[in-house]
């Protein structure tokens, strides 16, 4: 029990939280306090003596920011004595540097500039340091000044306590003080991963976007909060807009998902809005070359084509990709679209590339497919599992929470993952297996669980079904096996196996390194498993927690973007769902499930698809195998294409359409944690391009279907109308609270965490699974497993990232991680170039020596159109979701001399 | 010195670096368990090394699993520890009271100029470290200066200047 604690402040009884300092509790209650060095969310250290207060009896001033509360104290924040105290301290601070606001990037934005007004400075009674330094711009993104520094350390505590990066610290004393990065050395040369959080944290212009210099004042931007299209974490921004150009990202703390903080590309790697590759017109290829044509010719074209192709074919000769990057509105007209103008299901989009197995998986255990918990939960959680995600570059804020809990709030991590990521270095174990033998450990863990009798009866009992066939299988799976399997040692497992089954509240987060198998669903029935035997489901701070990979790949997914359900995940061969929908749409619906993405790429080559239309996607360079993509895409009689670049897919386009970004937008995307969040309009459209969405309606009306909206609001209404787990979001809701589903009604208020007393299926349920190895392991011609994945600085297949100038200066190039024992016996030096062969095809690359990778094991991103690594990945699939196997193929690699 | 000798003595300087890396890693197997240990690890490295070298402090960041800038931060903050080997002379300016009042301040100026070091550093030739003090008890001779162990009295910048003008002409 927290204690209340009553004391005053000027005058007026408050009433605070024991263990709070005086300036939270002050400014909490409107009360201003002037400070520097306190920024909320870090710790505080009192080192510029400015938030000085009196307490009732004590003879000397204390510092607010550090002083706790205590019982029937009064204090003062305003007298005369005090306020010359500040102007003392705001004084020297001024006599240490020349602080000359004319040369400031910060005019009209700083906080000691404000300060200096407010407590109306008008001379410095001590001489000032005139001595000037060097600024340090080694960083690509970040600019550093001392000549503007007041060492207030917020920069130091926001590196060590945000991003736990820990880049920088104060450095020698006295007048000499300054701010060091590493041993004292340029940013760029350190850990720095460039996310900004010490440029939102400085309170003048000692820290500044180096390429927002000279772009704009304080005063002159609009302001513009949405959210960040880049991954799943869905993290609020603050766009500063000057003449429709975005020129600062700042991070929004309004008890959004990600508290204020960003990482490299939400903050810096926005500038791809204003790219001049930006499609602006309509194109239609003739003889090969594309012409730049009106909307009315374009449109007109694209609706005959389908038809004809409908008319002759059949309905099944035409499909649809949906995208994850566009809103939940534009997914939903997307797919009623196709489903109504096309005639069949088969729509789909990159969600099965990523997520497709754990739909599946946890649709099957628990009825719902989503990630069960919430972000901020994990605050709540003694243990998190963390495996097959790379959480600190492919979702980096999360990756930061959980390294800033393991740090600061004694969280114990587990991390297993067959390669050193950074989060290992945080793990309390980590548990290195041999790629794909995901089922053999958590059969493992699961296995040691039973025999020691950690598993929670109760829960098992009364919550779940088909334990006992289950335990067969499980009891299988002694350590002794395990090891053998996995290459994990047996010590180790039963380690984790009692971390995990100890933590009161135990958390699992996974992403790609599970669900990118040809077992992909068996490996996330498997972690379903491990949390219901242990109880871990349905309480705040547990749960299996997907991390989604695309801002709105969880929307698309929840508003039908998929081949066998409706929005809602209401199943497309339930009669009666069908009637409901038909009846709504006023149209007739198949009753047959569609074809998934990566089997309408088998059917275009097979001549059974003949006209494809994709919205924001792009398989030339997501999907595996990509000369199998190619075939297929250049098989069909028409391909259009609507994206906001000439993606590598659009190139093969017969029709372009010119989409728009997400900063000319209305609409919401859904988040990981199923929050459902505004997308505000920021920009307006660029050149002749339109709204994603009134491009969908121009092309339903000319094929004979009219639908009818005035906003992204409307549609929304629509939505929730038909989508029983969207049935209260509206978007005057959505600007007043956060809301996650299922939210059936308009007054519920969501659900930040699923399955409570009741899961949503009924009763959990227990699969038996079996391990199966990889559909292709390494062998003699070709002995390396190349994985693929993400990388901090580049996003998906780099349309977007790889047009940021920032983000494309960091990592302008694709490279292959090899392991230093693989590369000596090879003959490889870092930054040598190689082929790189699969049996489906080759390319080539530099090579990256690192120990993160594990030896015969390689990994490659797959953001770089140059060294495409699906040209080599396997499309073999799992056979339940369809998902290809990304993370296992074998390769082999010679280096080109 | 024929290559054979060369590369033996090559090898003998690696040999002792290994052996010097060996007793620092027993060292901070002796202190990370005790509270606050970088300050006495950092001590003894110093023993071992004669100084702070940077890759002796990403050593002990490492073992110790904190950051760089956490060890340059105390590394900088303490007078005793130093980044830079000690060079063949040290030069050290009296701070002290009369000293100072006596125009010592300026004598550094110079010094710092001239030798193009800050404060507690040596010359890149590793001729010199300067240094400051506090008194040398030797307020009569004021300003005063002490290279290596010779104090030299009513110093002007000039006069220093000469006196480091005679160290650097010096042969052993």
């Amino acid at each position: 029990m927290i204690k209340v604690i009553n004391l005053s402040i000027d005058g007026k009884p408050i009433k605070a939280k024991e263990g709070s300092h005086i300036l939270e509790v002050a400014l909490d209650k409107g009360i201003e306090v002037p400070h520097l060095c306190h920024q909320s969310g870090l710790s505080s250290t009192g080192a510029c003596r400015v938030c000085l207060v009196k307490v009732k009896g004590r003879p000397e001033l204390i510092t607010s920011c550090t002083t706790e509360v205590s019982q029937g104290t009064e204090i003062i924040t305003k007298d005369e004595e005090i306020i010359k105290a500040r102007r003392l301290m705001v004084e020297l601070i001024l006599s240490e540097r020349e602080h000359n606001c004319l040369i400031c990037e910060k005019n009209g934005d700083c906080e000691l500039q404000d300060l200096v007004y407010q407590l109306g400075i008008d001379n410095i009674r001590f001489p000032v340091n005139k001595r000037v330094e060097k600024t340090e711009d080694s960083s690509q993104v970040i600019l550093r000044d001392p000549n503007k520094c007041i060492l207030c350390g917020r920069c130091v505590r926001a590196c060590a306590e945000i991003t736990v990066q820990d880049v920088l610290d104060l450095a020698e004393r006295g007048g000499k003080t300054f701010i060091a990065a590493g041993l004292d050395e340029k940013l760029a040369d350190t850990d720095c991963v460039s996310c900004g959080a010490c440029v939102q944290a400085c309170p003048t212009g000692a820290l500044t976007e180096k390429l927002a210099r000279f772009q704009g004042r304080s005063w002159e931007f609009r302001k513009v909060e949405t959210t960040c299209p880049y991954c799943g974490v869905g993290c609020q921004i603050e766009l500063n807009i000057k003449n429709d150009r975005i020129v600062k990202v700042y991070g929004v703390d309004n008890g959004s998902p990600n508290r204020g903080h960003l990482c490299v590309k939400g903050r810096f790697g926005l500038d791809y809005v204003h790219h001049q590759e930006r499609l602006t017109t309509p194109m239609i290829k003739k003889k090969g070359r594309f012409i730049e044509v009106s909307w009315e010719e374009a449109l007109e074209l694209v609706a005959h084509r389908f038809k004809e192709l409908k008319d002759k074919y059949g309905s099944d000769s035409l499909a649809g990709l949906s995208s994850a990057k566009c809103t939940n509105e534009e997914n939903y007209l997307f797919q009623k679209f196709i489903r109504v103008c096309f005639g069949n299901n088969s729509v789909d989009h990159c969600a099965r590339l990523c997520h497709a197995s754990t739909v599946a998986g946890l649709g099957r255990a628990f009825g719902s497919g989503a990630m069960t918990n919430s972000i901020r939960e994990w605050e709540k959680s003694d243990v998190v599992l963390v495996t097959g995600s790379n959480t600190t570059e492919a979702h980096p804020v999360i990756g930061y929470y959980l390294k800033h809990l393991a740090i600061y709030q004694g969280l114990k991590l587990i991390v297993i993952d067959p390669r050193a990521i950074e989060l290992t270095q945080y793990a309390k174990i980590w548990l290195r297996q041999e790629n794909g033998t995901d089922v053999a450990w958590i059969n493992g863990l699961m296995n040691i669980i039973v025999q020691e009798g950690l598993y929670d009866e109760g829960f098992v009992e009364n919550r779940t079904e088909n334990f006992n066939e289950f335990e067969k299988i499980i009891s299988r799976y002694t350590p002794q096996k395990v090891e053998e399997i996995t290459g994990i040692p047996e010590k180790e497992l039963i380690a984790a196996a009692r971390m995990y089954a100890s933590g009161k509240r135990s958390s699992i987060v996974f992403s790609m390194g599970i669900t990118q198998h040809t077992t992909g669903t068996d490996n996330v029935l498997s972690l379903a498993n491990l949390a219901m035997l242990c109880g871990n489901v349905g309480r705040e701070g547990t749960g299996v927690n997907p991390l989604r990979g695309q801002n709105n790949v969880q929307g698309a997914c929840d508003l039908g973007a998929l081949p066998n359900v409706y929005p809602g995940y209401q199943k497309v061969t339930d009669e009666q769902i069908r009637q409901k929908f038909e009846k709504a749409w006023n149209a007739r619906l198949s009753p047959k499930e569609g074809l998934t993405a990566v089997e309408m790429i088998e059917a275009a080559k097979d001549g059974v698809i003949k006209g494809l239309y994709i919205m924001g996607e792009n398989p030339m360079l997501s999907d595996p195998n990509l000369n199998n993509v190619r075939e297929g895409l250049e098989n069909l009689d028409f391909l259009v294409v609507q994206d906001i670049f000439l993606t590598e897919t659009a190139r093969l386009a017969d029709v372009v359409l010119p989409g728009v970004s997400f900063a000319e937008k209305n609409g919401t995307f859904t988040n990981t944690e199923r929050r459902v969040q505004r997308v505000h309009k920021a920009l307006p459209e660029i050149g002749d391009s339109r709204q994603d969405w009134q491009i969908i309606l121009e092309l339903s009306r000319r094929m004979g279907y009219s639908m009818s909206y005035n906003s992204a609001g409307e549609i929304m209404e629509e939505i929730a109308s038909l989508t029983p787990i969207y049935g209260g979001i509206r978007f005057d809701r959505l600007s007043r609270e956060a809301l996650q589903w299922p939210c059936p009604s308009s007054d519920h208020p969501g659900t930040p965490y699923l399955h409570k007393d009741k899961f949503t299926r009924g009763k959990g349920f227990f699969t038996p699974i079996n391990y199966i190895p990889p559909a292709e392991l390494p062998d003699k011609e070709y002995p390396f497993l190349l994985s693929t994945g993400r990388i901090l600085y580049h996003f998906h297949t780099g349309s977007l990232s790889r047009r940021s100038k920032p983000l494309d200066s960091i990592v302008p190039e694709g490279f292959l991680e090899m392991n230093p024992v693989d590369a000596k016996r090879l003959k490889i030096k870092d930054s040598d170039w190689v082929n790189v062969s699969s049996r489906r095809g080759k390319v080539k690359t530099k090579v990256k020596v690192t120990e993160r990778t594990d030896k015969r094991a390689v990994f490659m991103s797959f953001h770089f159109a140059e060294s495409a690594v699906n040209f080599l990945t396997n499309d073999a699939l799992d056979p339940v979701a369809k998902i290809p196997e990304y993370k296992v193929s074998a390769v082999k690699i010679e280096k080109i001399e | 010195m024929n290559s054979g000798e060369e590369s033996k003595m090559g090898l003998n300087r690696c040999e002792e670096k290994e052996k010097k890396y060996r007793r620092l890693k027993e060292v901070i197997k002796e202190y990370r368990n005790s509270p606050g240990p970088l300050i006495q690890i950092l001590h003894e490295a110093q023993d071992i090394f004669g100084y702070l070298p940077k890759e002796v402090q990403y050593f002990i960041a490492k073992e110790l699993d904190i950051s760089s800038s956490r060890i340059y931060g105390v590394i900088t903050f303490y007078n005793f520890f130093r980044l830079d080997p000690v060079g063949k002379h040290t030069v050290n300016i009296c701070l002290g009271t009369a000293c100072y009042v006596k125009g010592g301040s300026e004598i550094l100026k110079t010094l710092k100029k001239e030798l193009k070091v800050e404060e507690g550093r040596t010359t890149k030739d590793r001729l010199f470290t300067l240094d400051t003090a506090r008194c040398f008890g030797a307020c009569g001779l004021s300003p005063a200066m002490m290279v290596d162990k010779e104090v030299y009295g009513r110093m002007s910048p000039k006069k220093a200047l000469q006196v480091i003008e005679e160290y650097k002409t010096k042969k052993e």
